[in-house]
């Protein structure tokens, strides 16, 4: 594939994330946010919004595996899922917490544990797609080419 | 990994050489959200501002020098033009620092932003009331980060200088405290 093929194909890519609701808008700002002095920002941000959200997910299998599930140590690690996917503009992810929130305010053990596995789906998602649109711009990057600028009108 | 994950030493956070330009506006900002975190200091960077940014309250009030025996006082010395925290925080919350910092003879006068995912308007209220100067909900943007430092510059009096050269913008992360404080800055004592 050559240059003019790849950087087509990292918009048409990033384009259908947004088209599915799997980011949203500040993962724009966060592009915008790129630049030469900081060529690496988004990935940056992405890596470190993985490693948070691994031990949180962790944290909350820990938690609702209890016995006696204590929805005080549940909510603030929700919360926390809820605050970073939503600067990362993972809105999927996202709408999934505010869900699992309500549901933990309700102390409702058993909708919890579907709200856990609906945020790893939301989370698996969204980290996969990602992870391909890195390799997508590394590949552009190793081609000598440049990662085309942020289009907002679609 | 980005030099934001390096820890410094409290003497070095303390150098007054370190504060050198005084036309750019200092901002501490406190999250305990590691994304957040390098969020926030991206955004105050490319808004052209000085940041230096904690974990927590607790580290806001030790880099303020607030957390010692006279804790009306702080480092006099120290040059903070704007604080933004974080609302929801273990430990302390940024309603608590907020009283803390308005409470200091030092800092009273800092602008203190608080930050929130959660639109609760008794929380703005009561925020607000104790004095602080906005409420910005997150994820915050670039345009808020602009309109703060707009208005500030305004009240500092200060002026842009451009220069020709990319000037480094130094970041400062204070994470750890192991070694006690060696102050090089004065404290006056009231």
């Amino acid at each position: 594939m050559d240059l003019v093929q790849m950087q087509k194909s990292l918009q048409d890519y990033t384009k259908s994330l947004f088209l599915e609701g799997i980011l949203d808008s500040q993962f724009l700002q966060l592009q915008q946010l790129q630049d030469e002095s900081n060529p690496d920002f988004v990935s940056q941000v992405v890596t470190l919004f993985f490693q948070d959200s691994d031990r949180i997910l962790n944290d909350l299998s820990l938690s609702l595996g209890q016995q006696v599930v204590d929805f005080k140590k549940v909510d603030p690690h929700v919360h926390q899922l809820k605050g970073s996917s939503s600067s990362i503009g993972a809105q999927r992810v996202k709408n999934a917490c505010v869900v699992f929130r309500n549901f933990c305010e309700q102390q409702n053990v058993e909708a919890c544990h579907r709200c856990l596995q609906q945020v790893k789906q939301e989370y698996y998602l969204v980290r996969n797609r990602l992870e391909t649109l890195f390799k997508l711009e590394q590949q552009i990057v190793a081609s000598g080419g440049m990662i085309p600028a942020v289009e907002l009108g679609f | 990994m980005a030099e934001v994950l390096l820890p410094r030493k409290m003497e070095m956070a303390n150098d007054p050489s370190k504060f050198g330009s005084p036309d750019l506006l200092h901002v501490l900002a406190v999250d305990d959200s590691h994304v957040d975190r390098k969020f926030i200091e991206r955004l105050l960077r490319v808004s052209s501002c000085k940041v230096t940014v904690v974990d927590s309250a607790t580290r806001a009030l030790q880099y303020l020098g607030l957390d010692v025996e006279d804790k009306s006082v702080g480092f006099e010395d120290l040059k903070v033009n704007l604080i933004m925290t974080d609302y929801s925080m273990p430990g302390m919350t940024g309603y608590e620092l907020l009283k803390k910092i308005k409470e200091s003879s030092a800092f009273r006068e800092v602008p203190v932003v608080i930050m929130s995912s959660e639109n609760i308007l008794p929380r703005i209220d009561r925020c607000l009331e104790e004095g602080a100067e906005d409420f910005l909900l997150k994820p915050v943007k670039l345009s808020d980060v602009k309109r703060l430092r707009d208005s500030l510059m305004k009240v500092e009096d200060l002026s842009f200088t451009k220069s020709t050269q990319k000037r480094e913008l130094e970041t400062e992360n204070v994470y750890s405290f192991d070694s006690p404080v060696q102050s090089q800055l004065k404290r006056t004592k009231i």
